[in-house]
C-alpha cells in the first residue's frame, strides 16, 4: 500500500491482491495522513489490482464514510472489469466517482 | 469420454491473515485441474477469501487456532469446504443479510456472504457457538 499527498488529494495505490491482510493497516494509515493533512479527495488506484474481495468494498465504504464527515469525496481509477463488477453489485457504484486514468481524478 | 473421478485435497493452515492469498493460491492451483475460465476462477477464488477471512476475523477473532480448507472436484461439480474451531455464529440469518457486521468499525462492508451466495450455486452455513462454523459451497462449471 502507497500513499501519495498531491495538493488536496491523497492518492492510495492499492495492492495486485486486495483482501482482508492486504487492507488492515489502511483505516489507521490513511486516518493519521487526513488528520495531518487538508484532504478533499480520498483517490483509489485499483490499476495494480487484479484480486479484490469484499474487504474492497468495505475499504471504499469507510472512506466514502470518513470523508462525507469533513466534507470531501472518494474518487477511483483503473479498476478492471472485476472490480466494476463487484462495486456494482455492492450498490456503492453511486458513492464514488469514476475515472478512467490518475490525471481525470485529481482533484485540481 | 473422460470418466469423471472425484479429486480431494485438504489444507490446514493457522488463522493469520497472510493465509488467506496462501488459501487463494492452493484453491486455484487445484482447480486449474478441470479447466475453469477465468470468471469461475475468480468466482470460486472469492467466495473462499471470504469464507477464510470471516474464520480468522470473526471465528477465531484473532486468537490462535487452525481453518480447514477442503475441495472436491468431481465431473463438472467444484465443491469448497471451509471449517474453524473458533466461537462460532449465534445468528446465521442475520450473519448472511447483506450489510450486516458485528465489527462496524473496522471497514467490513459486510458483503461476504453475500458474495459467497452471488458466487457460488449453492452455499450451507452450519454453526454451533462455542463450537465452530463449516461453510460448504458448491458450482457447477465448465458451462460455457
Amino acid at each position: 500500500m502507497e500513499y501519495e499527498l498531491i495538493g488536496e488529494n491523497l492518492v492510495i495505490h492499492l495492492p495486485e491482491e486486495l483482501d482482508h491482510h492486504s487492507c488492515r493497516d489502511l483505516q489507521q494509515d490513511s486516518e493519521s495522513l487526513l488528520a495531518e493533512n487538508e484532504i478533499k479527495r480520498v483517490v483509489l488506484d485499483f490499476s495494480s489490482t487484479s484480486f479484490m474481495d469484499s474487504s474492497g468494498i468495505g475499504l471504499i465504504l469507510g472512506r466514502y464514510k470518513r470523508m462525507q464527515e469533513s466534507g470531501g469525496d472518494v474518487a477511483i481509477y483503473g479498476a478492471g472489469r472485476r472490480t466494476e463488477r463487484l462495486i456494482k453489485m455492492s450498490g456503492i457504484e453511486k458513492l464514488v466517482k469514476k475515472y478512467d486514468d490518475r490525471e481525470g481524478a485529481l482533484l485540481k | 469420454m473422460m470418466e469423471a473421478r472425484k479429486e480431494r485435497m485438504e489444507l490446514i493452515i493457522e488463522s493469520r491473515s497472510q493465509n488467506e492469498s496462501f488459501a487463494r493460491a492452493v484453491a486455484t492451483a487445484f482447480l486449474t485441474r478441470v479447466d475453469p475460465t477465468l470468471e469461475e476462477m475468480e468466482d470460486i477464488k472469492t467466495a473462499i477469501s471470504e469464507a477464510v477471512s470471516n474464520s480468522i476475523l470473526h471465528g477465531y477473532e484473532g486468537r490462535e487456532g487452525n481453518i480447514i480448507l477442503t475441495m472436491e472436484l468431481e465431473g463438472s461439480q467444484v465443491m469448497v469446504q471451509v471449517r474453524d474451531h473458533g466461537i462460532g455464529i449465534e445468528d446465521i440469518e442475520q450473519a448472511r443479510t447483506p450489510l450486516f457486521t458485528s465489527k462496524p468499525s473496522g471497514d467490513r462492508s459486510g458483503m461476504g456472504f453475500y458474495f459467497m451466495e452471488a458466487f457460488m450455486e449453492e452455499v450451507i452455513v452450519e454453526s454451533e457457538p462455542g463450537k465452530g462454523t463449516l461453510v460448504t459451497m458448491k458450482k457447477m462449471i465448465g458451462r460455457r
